[in-house]
């Protein structure tokens, strides 16, 4: 049964790109969407199925085929469902069917074989991370997770006749190629140190042991690891490919890019939970970093213009939470917020692919404004995650957020926490910017936008107004659905409901950090303050009293630049990596290295061989006597050497 | 002994001036001298039979192709103009590489015999009757035999083909 | 009595005259004819080797050679005809056709 969760989207893949051509955009997307669902209900019927088992052993496992056997070692293809992958699948398949009922009127526009191929690709991404976080060893795992590389370029690079969409994916594609590196490089680490990759025997064979003082062999694999994830999942320094992957089509940003794929990293660490407690140098480092991440993030997000740019970078900016949490131990707290923010994020970038749709492909913020009365279902539905993301208490985000920071807090790094609490104002500050300059105020127009000849004419103006359509249906099911996601979900955490499950899971391992009461009480509200400090600076600065805004952003020109700039990190990736490389490649390698030594000696052979012909071939004489001279001179010589011995 | 040294000078010192010879029908007398010679080394080894055919055959029939077609072709003398007057064994050119190179597979061969001396006479008899010959020829090697006749019947075919005039008026 | 390294020394003699005679000299015919002398030298050695094993396998080789050396001589000179009918001349080497 647990082999059906991910053969339902890839059979809907089959479908769609073998017929895909052939059969309306009705049949794609009903195959497609069905594929999903259907996934989405067995994943249902099979959590209800581990629920029902004892919480000690709560596991599913099924071994579909074996894989390698090479020696004495071998692998099989085998599914494990335990709590934690009992949570990702749901979230997978369960935002994944809204997204994919969403797409089918988002992308109405495309022709009937882009529309398939469209869905297509969504099956199979479906079905690759469900493989992922089904996989009870690396090597099924890296399957998945190479899988869903691929098709995240497949969906970036969707539109790929645009250059800067091809370049997006490829971008994509290669980044995460170099965390796919350290990943390998941390498998066959494993291999070597363990002799096995399934994750319950290394488990089961490190847990005895104490955790590493120093950096050993387990804090290497670890870290290495890690690299992978921050290639997957966005973190310093591999994110630089998660804001231009925008490119893509938003119901793909919303599911690859918020809610699923790039919560693999921090799915890897947690599934191996037991492995990276006993590595506390790499902890400390994903602890770090996340937080240095979410904090970077937020600053670029702060003073973005366009409306997916502001959300991508709010994504990089939540994943370092959970990387945080990962990294300060509290594997739950990660989960938890991968889980709400799947639900808020989601919502986020639907939203505000409807505001895209409905202006007909406008997404700088500087051109939209006063939405809030054409568009009240996208508003209302985005003002909903908004707020959850902001983390006001009531909301799902609240629950996850303040639990990251109260156990980072706890567990004594305190210097992580306040830069965590700084970010968390940030959040609320760049999220309700976003909100008052798409939905409040008055509609903006800038620089004439050339995808628009019907504004050319004046008197199209009023009317064009007029024609602001609302999400249809499908879009605005998903949404509604959404919102009141963000808003419930948290509540599932409640009185540490949401630890408990997750224990086995994560056992067996240092115990969680204990809580404290008071000082949580404390930190909760401290985080409540902040988050309302942030929403009201976002209402001053950009709703009641924008000049400000504008005389502060003068003031601060120098450094608004660096943000709007993203701190110039591609650029100096460019300039410090690729071209090295492009010019190492083209001038050393293709014109040293092939064009004059590979193609010299090939070349040179063959004018060698030339040459010597030419002097051979003086050697026809024509004159026979000359001939007879050479095999008698032959003869001679023959004689000699035989009569000599 | 005397004697095979005399017929062996006859013919080295007939080989050697056929090849110096300029007059191609000086050549081909000279070389009937050495088969002379050679005939008279065939009967001292005891094969009388060999030696008749020698100069039957070679000395009487081949040679006397040789001058026929030396006649019919009225060929001139070597013509190229320092022919007059530089000897045929200094010309120049890998010709006289040939030339010493026939002298180093004499001193080679000899030198090879020298090494392994037999100096001892010949043991065994003789099969001198041209009737034990016969005897051979017709039994053990009859398929030889008859194989040279078809060779000889070739080579006369060739022989009137290839010298035939082409134009046919 | 002369031993069998005294026949075969005269023969390797003869024939080595021979060879020098085919590369020196520039008229065909003579070529041929030295071409006969080496294998007379040829023969001289068969029968020798003959007499030496008491065989009268060497007399018979003899016969075959002198047939061949007949067959050939009358196709050379055939050729020599012909070939002196295109050129008017018996020198080899005017006729380098063989030649890349």
């Amino acid at each position: 049964m647990l082999l059906l969760i991910p053969l339902l989207p890839f059979l809907g893949f089959l479908v769609n790109a073998g017929f895909g051509r052939r059969i309306s955009r009705a049949a794609s997307g009903a195959v497609a969407c069905g594929a999903i669902v259907a996934s989405f209900v067995v994943s249902a019927v099979a959590v209800a199925r581990l629920v029902g088992l004892d919480p000690e052993s709560r596991a599913l496992a099924e071994a579909v085929f074996t894989w390698i056997t090479s020696g004495d070692f071998s692998v099989g293809f085998t599914l494990r469902l335990d709590p934690l992958s009992a949570v990702m699948i749901l979230v997978v398949t369960g935002i994944g069917s809204l997204i994919h009922i969403y797409s089918t009127a988002y992308m109405h526009e495309e022709p009937p074989s882009e529309y398939a191929r469209y869905f297509s690709y969504l099956n199979l991404f479906a079905a690759f991370m469900l493989v992922l976080v089904l996989g009870s060893n690396f090597l099924v795992m890296f399957l998945g997770w190479e899988g869903v590389g691929l098709c995240s370029y497949l969906l970036v690079g969707f539109w790929y006749r645009k250059q800067s969409a091809s370049d997006a994916g490829k971008k994509a594609f290669i980044v995460n190629r170099i965390g796919d590196w350290g990943f390998v490089l941390g498998v066959l680490g494993l291999f070597v140190r363990f002799g096995t990759l399934d994750f319950q025997q290394i488990a089961r064979a490190i847990a005895p042991l104490s955790p590493e003082t120093t950096f050993g062999t387990v804090s290497l694999i670890t870290l290495l690891l890690f690299v992978g994830a921050t290639g997957k999942s966005a973190q310093i320094p591999l994110y630089v490919w998660l804001p231009d992957a925008m490119e893509g089509p938003t119901p793909v940003s919303a599911l690859i890019h918020a809610a699923t794929m790039v919560t693999a990293g921090v799915y890897m660490i947690g599934r191996n939970a037991v492995l990276f407690a006993h590595a506390p140098q790499t902890l400390t480092i994903v602890a770090i970093i996340g937080c240095a991440t979410a904090f970077f993030a937020g600053t670029i997000g702060l003073v973005q213009n366009d409306i997916k740019r502001v959300l991508a970078y709010s994504t990089v900016s939540q994943l370092g939470y959970m990387f945080l949490a990962m990294g300060v131990g509290a594997y739950a707290a990660g989960v938890f917020h991968l889980y709400t923010h799947a639900f808020f994020k989601a919502l986020l970038f639907l939203g505000s692919g409807a505001v895209i749709h409905a202006l007909h492909g406008e997404q700088d913020l500087r051109n939209m404004g006063g939405l809030k009365h054409e568009l009240p279902i996208t508003y209302w539905t985005f003002l909903a995650g908004a707020i959850a993301i902001s983390g006001v208490p009531g909301f799902a985000g609240f629950f996850s957020k303040d639990e990251i920071l109260a156990k980072t807090f706890t567990s004594g790094h305190t210097l992580l926490w306040a830069v965590g609490l700084l970010t968390s104002l940030l959040t609320a500050v760049y999220m309700f910017r976003l909100v008052y300059m798409a939905f409040h105020g008055t509609r903006r127009r800038a620089a004439p936008a050339p995808a628009h000849p019907e504004e050319e004419e004046p008197a199209a103006h009023g009317a064009e107004h007029a024609h602001l359509h609302d999400a249809p249906a499908p879009m605005a099911i998903a949404l509604v659905v959404l919102a009141i996601g963000s808003v419930v979900a948290g509540y599932a955490g409640l009185g540490g409901r949401f630890e408990h499950f997750l224990e086995p899971s994560f056992a067996p391992q240092t115990a969680e950090i204990a809580a404290d009461g008071s000082v949580e009480t404390t930190l909760m509200l401290v985080s409540i303050v902040v988050a309302f400090a942030g929403i009201g600076i976002a209402t001053y600065y950009f709703l009641k009293n924008t000049r400000a805004a504008a005389l502060l952003a003068a003031r601060f020109a120098g450094l608004r630049l660096l943000l709007q700039n993203k701190y110039y990190v591609d650029e100096i990736y460019d300039a410090a990596l690729v071209q090295p490389i492009r010019i190492t490649s083209e001038s050393g390698l293709w014109k040293g290295v092939d064009v004059n030594v590979i193609d010299g000696i090939v070349n040179g052979v063959g004018r060698t061989v030339a040459g010597t012909s030419d002097v051979l071939r003086r050697l026809q004489t024509g004159s026979v006597r000359a001939y007879a001279a050479s095999l008698f001179f032959g003869v001679v010589l023959i004689l000699g050497y035989y009569l000599w011995r | 002994m005397g004697l095979f040294y005399l017929f062996a000078a006859v013919a080295v010192l007939a080989s050697l001036l056929v090849i110096a010879q300029r007059n191609p029908i000086y050549s081909v007398l000279l070389l009937i001298a050495s088969f002379g010679a050679l005939s008279g080394l065939y009967v001292m080894l005891e094969a009388p039979f060999v030696a008749v055919i020698q100069i039957i055959v070679y000395a009487g029939a081949i040679m006397v192709l040789f001058l026929f077609v030396v006649m019919l072709l009225n060929a001139p003398h070597e013509d190229t103009d320092y022919d007059e007057r530089v000897h045929p064994l200094m010309r120049p050119g890998p010709m006289r590489f040939g030339g010493v190179l026939a002298i180093a597979l004499a001193l080679e061969l000899v030198w090879a015999l020298t090494k392994r001396a037999e100096s001892g006479r010949f043991a065994g008899g003789a099969v001198s009757s041209v009737a034990a010959i016969g005897r051979l020829l017709f039994t053990q090697y009859a398929f030889a035999f008859e194989v040279t006749s078809v060779l000889i019947i070739a080579a006369m075919v060739g022989a009137v083909v290839l010298a035939r005039r082409e134009d046919w008026r | 009595m002369p031993s069998l390294n005294d026949y075969l020394v005269l023969s390797a003699v003869l024939f080595a005259i021979g060879t020098a005679g085919v590369f020196v000299r520039r008229n065909l015919i003579t070529i041929l004819l030295s071409i006969e002398i080496m294998l007379n030298a040829v023969n001289l050695s068969f029968v020798a080797f003959g007499r030496a094993l008491g065989s009268a396998d060497g007399q018979i080789i003899v016969f075959f050679v002198m047939t061949v050396a007949a067959a050939e001589a009358a196709v050379g000179l055939a050729i020599v005809i012909s070939l002196f009918r295109h050129k008017e001349s018996l020198n080899p080497d005017t006729f380098t056709e063989l030649k890349w």
